[in-house]
């Protein structure tokens, strides 16, 4: 406990208290936990605990693989997203890159005889030249993502369902289809897909906190110009960040693929709203500049728990949506909620700070 | 100094926290007590394509009272969307609850094969109703009527219709249904075999969607200005082109017929809009696949072509070959009879 004492010596020294720094002003522990983040973990525990206790069967062992196994191409997404949405941009067209990820695994595995890694292979790298379409008109022309990003979600769709028709590629080898489905080790409840999210969480970790592009893509989130003028490339990092996520979804489109074993045009509609839902959900700020991937994990976990433990209650798919619409709403509303009750508070403090050293040198 | 606000708002968070999860939990534990009853129940998860589909309702409706009958204990589960990915995770919670059988109408034959398999290496039994899967993913299909009938009726009563000459389209429900699909491609034969002045112009995709239907035939009339009648094999599918026939300019010129449901179709049959259309009855239906579902889960039948087992007020049904059983034939719905049916 000697970090209080180091967080309050400055202000002891220096009576203007405004100058000290707010997010070191308070001891690590307090930092780590008392967070936006941090709550959406705890809420996550008290969820599952709940689950766990009351929900007949989540307790089986089938739960958390299945829970893996469908909310892996969100997780997947989700990483890529964070950094975009950090950067106050947003790409709304990942789902529709999945679908045609998907077509092209079909595609290519089907008609043009490739393997399905070399099909895979292709798919990803065609998921990053979709991001990197994304990415030029929204950093070199400077268009707004949003419009940018729906309209290609209505384009890559539009091409995914052109080149496979209103048919679907089935059929593929047992190999892959069952390593898509395959867990770690046999009779665990954590499924392959976990491998490659793993990877790419640690690398996204490290990209987003601990390097100095990650430093970079705070700064523009919350003020690109300011950012551009401490040398940071805002125009190349949006751009590789597009593509990062065009690649990724592309990725997530194969196991997509894989795990129903169905490449169809019309794959994963609707999975962005889902993705931008739990880094939302994960305290990640709509308008940039802040956010960390430990909450956007746990928000892609917490909404995967809550559809498994109340479609267990045989609750309606509508009941659902709607206790997770609820859910995003408050955890969107509690930033401008918390912002408004902690300045009512420091009005308050600091209208008593000024009686007492009235008081003091008096 | 700003400590303390941080410690307030920090405090205000995890209040939040509470809150919503709180909020979470009291969405779970409505249905928590009595859903799951004793051990010894039989439980079937009736899984349709989608929910709010008034079919669905009603072969829910037919499955519930079969529950009734034999005291089993039925729930309806479904995603809001007719895709076969929406439908797997249903199929796995089925598995991790262990259910001792599942009734399920496909969204795709392939898709949900695997998830099947799982819940039936868990011990549960899968009925496909409606809509098959490949038959080595299911234990018995209960079959509505067999493609052959339901498209010779389609095409006996539109070749009725518009004096077995002119252009025809078909307004089908999602591209990759498999039951819609096989009907298709039989009237499709039916019609060149032995309607040569018919012709199949078009068939385009309503998803089971109303609204989309409702587009899709307003396109096709423009599109097609001679069309002298449409097809459409699923009842969303013709009771939105019966609402938008009845109040475009086309009513009496384009007939319309397919497979639609008296309560949906009556009104457009009694203002002239639609002359006959045709059914089975989905009530029956679920009515049928529940009784079977129970026989397999009591280990009555098996499932082998030949087993014979008791359905009710609908009598004794033989499996037949491929694990099929067929519900009997489809039914000719019009002006003279619709009022004796209520579904």
């Amino acid at each position: 406990m000697s970090a209080p004492t180091l967080s309050d010596a400055p202000t002891s020294r220096e009576p203007r208290s405004e100058r000290t720094y707010p997010a070191y002003s308070r001891p690590l522990w307090r930092r780590a936990l008392l967070t936006r983040e941090f709550a959406v973990v705890a809420l996550l525990g008290v969820v599952y605990l709940y689950s766990f206790n009351e929900v007949p069967a989540f307790d089986g062992p089938l739960t958390l693989y299945y829970l893996f196994l469908d909310i892996a191409p969100i997780l997947l997404i989700a990483m890529p997203m964070t950094m975009v949405i950090i950067t106050g941009e947003i790409d709304l067209s990942v789902a529709s890159v999945v679908g045609l990820s998907s077509v092209l695994t079909g595609v290519l595995h089907q008609d043009a005889g490739l393997s399905i890694p070399v099909a895979a292979l292709v798919a990803v790298l065609v998921g990053g030249l979709c991001g990197a379409f994304n990415g030029f008109l929204v950093a070199y022309v400077g268009l707004p993502s949003l419009a940018v990003t729906i309209g290609t979600l209505a384009l890559y769709r539009g091409i995914a369902v052109g080149l496979l028709g209103t048919t679907a590629v089935t059929g593929f080898p047992d190999r892959w289809t069952d390593l898509a489905k395959q867990r770690i080790v046999e009779g665990s409840s954590w499924p392959m897909i976990l491998v490659p999210f793993l990877l790419l969480l640690l690398f996204t970790t490290w990209l987003l906190h601990f390097s100095t592009f990650g430093r970079g893509v705070y700064e523009i989130g919350l003020n690109d110009e300011a950012a551009h003028f401490t040398g940071v490339n805002v125009e190349l990092t949006k751009f590789w960040l597009f593509v990062f996520a065009g690649a990724v979804a592309g990725f997530a489109g194969v196991y997509y693929t894989l795990r129903y074993g169905s490449a169809r045009g019309d794959n994963a509609t609707g999975l962005e709203l889902q993705v931008i839902a739990a880094v939302l959900l994960g305290g990640v700020s709509i308008f940039g500049g802040r956010g960390a991937l430990h909450g956007v994990v746990a928000g892609a976990v917490l909404i995967g728990v809550i559809s498994s433990a109340m479609r267990l209650e045989n609750q309606t798919v509508n009941l659902i949506n709607i206790v997770i619409g609820v859910l995003l709403v408050l955890s969107v509303t509690s930033t401008s909620f918390l912002a408004w009750a902690s300045g009512l508070a420091a009005g308050r403090r600091r209208a008593r700070s000024t009686d007492r050293s009235r008081t003091s040198s008096g | 100094m700003k400590l303390h606000n941080r410690r307030a708002s920090g405090l205000a968070a995890l209040a939040l926290a509470a809150g919503m999860s709180l909020t979470a939990c009291g969405g779970d534990g409505d249905a928590a007590p009595g859903s799951d009853g004793g051990d010894g129940d039989v439980t079937v998860t009736m899984l349709p394509k989608n929910l709010g589909n008034p079919y669905f309702d009603t072969s829910t409706s037919g499955a519930e009272k079969a529950g009734d009958e034999l005291g089993v204990t039925v729930e309806e589960v479904g995603p809001d969307a007719a895709s076969p990915e929406a439908q797997v995770p249903f199929i796995n919670t089925a598995a991790q609850q262990g259910v001792e059988a599942l009734v399920v109408s496909a969204n795709d034959p392939t898709a949900i094969c695997d998830a099947l398999d799982e819940a039936r290496s868990a011990g549960t039994s899968v009925v496909t109703f409606d809509s098959d899967t490949d038959p080595e993913c299911r234990d018995i299909y209960v079959n509505q009527a067999d493609a052959g009938g339901i498209a010779q009726v389609q095409v006996d009563l539109i070749a009725e219709q518009i004096g077995d000459k002119g252009e025809v389209a078909v307004l089908s429900a999602a591209a990759n249904a498999t039951n819609q699909n096989a009907w298709i491609e039989l009237m499709e034969a039916e019609i060149e075999e032995n309607h040569p002045d018919i012709e199949l112009v078009d068939v385009v995709y309503g998803d089971d969607d109303d609204q989309k239907s409702f587009d899709q035939t307003a396109a096709l009339l423009q599109q097609y200005p001679d069309l002298a009648g449409i097809i459409s094999p699923t009842t969303v599918g013709i009771s939105a082109a019966a609402r938008y026939l009845s109040t475009s300019n086309a009513k009496g010129r384009v007939s319309l017929t397919g497979l639609g449901t008296p309560n949906q179709m009556r009104e457009y049959v009694e203002d002239g809009t639609v002359e006959a259309f045709a059914l089975w009855n989905p009530a029956d239906l679920g009515y049928l696949a529940t009784f079977t579902a129970a026989a397999l889960a009591n280990g009555d039948i098996e499932g082998e072509e030949g087993d014979t087992f008791e359905a009710g007020r609908l009598g004794e049904y033989t499996v037949g070959a491929d694990g099929v059983v067929l519900l009997g034939d489809p039914f000719v719905f019009d002006g003279e009879n619709i009022g004796d049916f209520d579904f």
